[in-house]
C-alpha cells in the first residue's frame, strides 16, 4: 500500500482531469493559433480553461496568463515588476520564500538591486512593523508567499499588500501552495500579480498560471509570439491548460470539504505528539494550511526517518541537510530559529483530498517504532546533550 | 532519492553493533570511545571500542550515530571492519575502505565515511592518551569556518581519495558547503596536492636514473645540502605529516646527520620512530643524498 503524504511536493492528477486532457493529446492536436477550424476549435477550450482558473481566484479571465510552472510565474512576476518601474531599485521579500524567488533576488542583488529579506519569528510569522520599516519610495516590488511550502504557515497577504500599496510598490504573491487549499478572492484585493502551479492542485506537471491584475503595466518575460495576448510567447500547452482548467474547477468544489483534510491532519499531529516524546509542531502556533504539518523529532535525523517511512510505503519529506544534497538544513526552519535538536529531524506530512483515514492510521502505527529505533542509535537524548555542540558558533558566523 | 547500495540499506535497516560498551572491569580489557561531528552539523558519531591492551587489538566495537541513512550504515560498516584488528592496523583504515565495504556511497554522502574514519582515529588517540584537541587544531588553520574544517583534514581527504575538484572536497569533508568564501582556498590545496604528486613522480624518476647510473653521484656544498633538505621537508614530508596532524622542522645538519624536531601529534605518537625512519629519512636519502641519517631532537 502506498501512503502518499507529500502533496506539497506534487499531487496525483485527478482522474477527471486526466480524462479532460486526453483528447488534446490524441485526436484534437490542432494549434489554437492556426487559421483553420481544426485548430481553432482548440482555442475555445483554452478560453474555457481560463475562465475556470479565473473563477477559482475570483478574477476575470483576461487576468490569467497560462505558463509552464510556478518558477516561471515567479521569475516573470519579478521581471515584470522591475520592468514596469525601472527607476525603482529595491525589492522586499521574506527569508522563507521558495528558491524561485530567493535565487532571482540573489541574482538581482549582483546586478545592483537592493533586496530586503524580512525575518520570521519562531512560529514562522512576519513582523509587519519590519515590513513597514523596510519600505521606501524606491521599493519596486513586495513579493511574499501566501502559504509556506514547508510549514504551511499563512502570511496576512492583504495587510502586507496594503503596506506595499501605500508605498506605490507592486505586490506579488507566490500562491503555489495556497491555491485550492484556502479560498482566494482577487476581486477585492491589493494583489497585483499571483503565481500558481497546476501540479500542486491535481493537474499534471508543466502547467501554471500568472494572474495579472487588470490595468497593471505588465512587461512580458518570454518574447517571440503573440500567444496570451503577447504577454507570454510560446505555443499553448493545450492538454495541460485544459487539465489546469478542470483541476481549478474541481478545487473550487473541494474547498467546501477541506475541513476533512484539516481533521485528518490534526489527528495525525495530535496522535504523534501524544505517542512520541520530544516532538514539536513547527509553525504550529500560526495560521496554517489545512493539509500541512511539519513535525520536529528531536535527536534524530530527517533523511533516516524518511528511509524508515519509505520501507512502509509512506511518502513524506524533510528539510534536513542530508535530504537536499546541500549541506545546510532547510532555510525556512533555520529562519524560524529552530534549535539544532529539531532542525535536522523535521518531517513534513502534506495531505490531499485523496488522503484516507487508513493512511493516517498507518503513519500513527509505525511512527513510534521508527523514532524509537533511531533514537536508540543516536548519541543524543536530551536538550542538555552539550557534547560536540561547541561548533554551534562556527555555524552561525 | 539517493541511490544507495543494497549494503547501505541492509546496514541501515538492520545495523550491526549498534549501542555502547560498558566497562566490564576485567583484567586486560579497556573501554574507550571517540566522538566526531555535532548535532549542529547534522551528523555525529560516538564510536565505542573494547581494547585488549596486551595485544593492542580491538575486541569489540559499537556505534551511536545521529545522522542519515548513509551515516548510520557507514558507522555500522566501520565497526565490522575494525573488530579483531590491532590499533595500528585500524589507524591505517581510510574512509575509502568504509565506502568500499558499503559497495560505494553517493558522492555527496562520502563525508559520512570520513566521519567514521575520524571517529576511529579519535577513539584510538584517546586510548593512547594523545591530545585529540591538539591534533585537530593542526597548525590552527581553519579553511572552512562554516563547518570548522581544518587544512589538515582537507589535505588528507584529497590525498586519500585522489580528489581533483572543489565540489568533491565539499562532498567528502563538507568544507566549502556553507558561505563559499573558502572555495578558492580549497582549490589551492587541490593544486598543491597535485603538484606534490608531480614532484614525487619526478623524484622517483630521478632516483631510477641515479640507480641506473645515468647521473653521476652528486657532491653538494653544505649550503646546497641544507637548502635541498629544507625543500624536500617542505614539499614532500610536511604535507604528509600535517595531514596526519603533526609537523616537522629542520633543526640542524651536521655532516650526514639531519637533526629534526617533530611537533604535534607525531611527537607523542608511538609510531613516530617509524615515521622518522621511513618517511623522512627515505625521502631525504632518495632526493638529496643516500648517506643521510635522520635523528629527532
Amino acid at each position: 500500500m502506498l501512503t502518499y503524504l507529500d502533496n506539497n511536493a506534487t499531487t496525483r492528477t485527478d482522474p477527471a482531469v486526466l480524462e479532460a486532457m486526453l483528447p488534446y493529446l490524441s485526436e484534437l492536436y490542432g494549434n489554437p493559433s492556426s487559421m483553420h477550424s481544426f485548430g481553432g476549435q482548440v482555442g475555445a477550450v483554452i478560453e474555457e480553461a481560463r475562465e475556470q482558473v479565473a473563477n477559482l481566484l475570483g478574477a476575470e479571465p483576461t487576468e490569467i496568463i497560462f505558463n509552464s510552472c510556478g518558477s516561471e510565474g515567479n521569475n516573470t512576476a519579478i521581471h515584470a515588476a522591475l520592468a514596469a518601474q525601472p527607476e525603482k531599485r529595491h525589492i522586499v521579500t521574506t527569508a522563507v520564500e521558495h528558491p524561485a524567488i530567493l535565487a532571482v533576488c540573489k541574482h538581482l542583488e549582483k546586478k545592483g538591486y537592493g533586496v530586503t529579506y524580512l525575518s520570521v519569528d519562531e512560529r514562522g510569522e512576519l513582523d509587519l512593523l519590519e515590513l513597514e520599516a523596510a519600505m521606501t519610495g524606491g521599493t519596486a516590488l513586495v513579493t511574499t508567499m501566501v502559504a509556506n511550502n514547508e510549514t504551511g504557515v499563512i502570511f496576512p497577504v492583504e495587510q502586507i499588500g496594503a503596506i506595499a500599496k501605500a508605498y506605490g510598490a507592486t505586490f506579488h504573491v507566490d500562491a503555489v501552495q495556497a491555491v485550492g487549499k484556502v479560498p482566494i478572492n482577487l476581486s477585492q484585493s491589493s494583489i497585483d500579480l499571483l503565481t500558481l502551479s497546476g501540479h500542486k492542485l491535481h493537474a499534471p506537471k508543466g502547467i501554471g498560471a500568472l494572474y495579472v491584475r487588470k490595468g497593471y503595466r505588465f512587461r512580458p518575460f518570454l518574447l517571440g509570439g503573440h500567444q496570451e495576448r503577447g504577454r507570454r510567447a510560446g505555443t499553448h500547452n493545450v492538454p495541460a491548460i485544459v487539465a489546469l482548467g478542470k483541476a481549478a474547477e474541481l478545487a473550487q468544489t473541494h474547498l467546501a470539504y477541506v475541513k476533512r483534510e484539516a481533521d485528518l491532519r490534526d489527528r495525525l499531529e495530535h496522535g504523534i505528539l501524544a505517542t512520541i516524546s520530544d516532538t514539536v509542531v513547527n509553525g504550529g502556533g500560526a495560521p496554517r494550511l489545512p493539509n500541512t504539518t511539519n513535525i520536529g523529532f528531536k535527536y534524530i535525523e530527517g533523511e533516516a526517518i524518511l528511509f524508515m517511512l519509505n520501507k512502509h510505503g509512506i511518502c513524506a519529506s524533510s528539510g534536513s541537510a542530508c535530504t537536499s544534497g546541500s549541506l545546510d538544513p532547510s532555510h525556512v526552519l533555520t529562519a524560524m530559529g529552530l534549535p539544532y535538536t529539531t532542525l535536522h529531524g523535521s518531517i513534513r506530512f502534506s495531505l490531499s483530498r485523496y488522503t484516507t483515514e487508513a493512511e493516517i492510521g498507518q503513519v500513527l502505527a509505525v511512527m513510534p517504532d521508527i523514532v524509537e529505533r533511531l533514537r536508540a542509535m543516536s548519541p543524543f537524548s536530551n536538550d542538555q546533550a552539550g557534547w560536540l555542540q561547541e561548533r554551534d558558533l562556527a555555524i552561525v558566523t | 532519492m539517493w541511490d544507495y547500495s543494497e549494503k547501505v540499506l541492509e546496514l541501515f535497516y538492520n545495523p550491526l553493533n549498534q549501542g555502547s560498551i560498558d566497562d566490564p572491569n576485567q583484567p586486560d580489557v579497556a573501554v574507550v570511545f571517540g566522538e566526531v561531528g555535532s548535532i549542529a552539523c547534522g551528523d555525529a558519531l560516538r564510536l565505542h571500542l573494547k581494547v585488549q591492551p596486551s595485544t593492542d587489538s580491538i575486541l569489540d566495537a559499537r556505534f551511536q550515530t545521529f545522522g542519515c541513512t548513509s551515516a548510520i550504515a557507514s558507522s555500522s560498516a566501520l565497526t565490522e571492519i575494525i573488530k579483531g584488528r590491532t590499533l595500528d592496523q585500524a589507524l591505517h583504515i581510510t574512509n575509502r575502505d568504509i565506502a568500499d565495504f558499503l559497495g560505494g556511497l553517493p558522492e555527496a554522502k562520502m563525508h559520512c565515511s570520513v566521519m567514521g574514519q575520524e571517529a576511529l582515529e579519535a577513539a584510538i588517540y584517546k586510548y593512547r592518551g594523545i591530545e585529540v584537541e591538539h591534533h585537530e587544531e593542526d597548525d590552527g588553520t581553519l579553511v572552512c569556518t562554516c563547518y570548522g574544517i581544518s587544512e589538515k583534514k582537507i589535505r588528507r581527504a584529497i590525498a586519500e581519495n585522489d580528489l581533483s575538484t572543489v565540489e568533491q572536497v565539499t562532498n567528502y569533508v563538507k568544507a566549502g558547503g556553507g558561505c563559499g568564501s573558502c572555495l578558492a582556498g580549497i582549490e589551492d590545496l587541490i593544486l598543491d596536492a597535485q603538484q606534490s604528486v608531480e614532484t614525487v613522480r619526478a623524484a622517483a624518476e630521478l632516483a631510477v636514473e641515479r640507480e641506473q647510473g645515468i647521473q653521476p653521484p652528486i657532491s653538494l656544498t653544505n649550503l646546497q645540502k641544507i637548502t635541498m633538505i629544507q625543500t624536500v621537508l617542505d614539499k614532500e614530508v610536511r604535507p604528509v605529516l600535517v595531514a596526519d596532524g603533526g609537523d616537522v622542522s629542520l633543526h640542524d645538519v651536521e655532516g650526514d646527520r639531519v637533526l629534526v624536531k617533530l611537533q604535534g601529534a607525531c611527537g607523542s605518537c608511538p609510531s613516530s620512530t617509524e615515521t622518522l625512519k621511513y618517511a623522512i629519512e627515505a625521502k631525504l636519502q632518495d632526493l638529496v643524498l643516500p648517506s643521510l641519517v635522520v635523528e629527532a631532537i
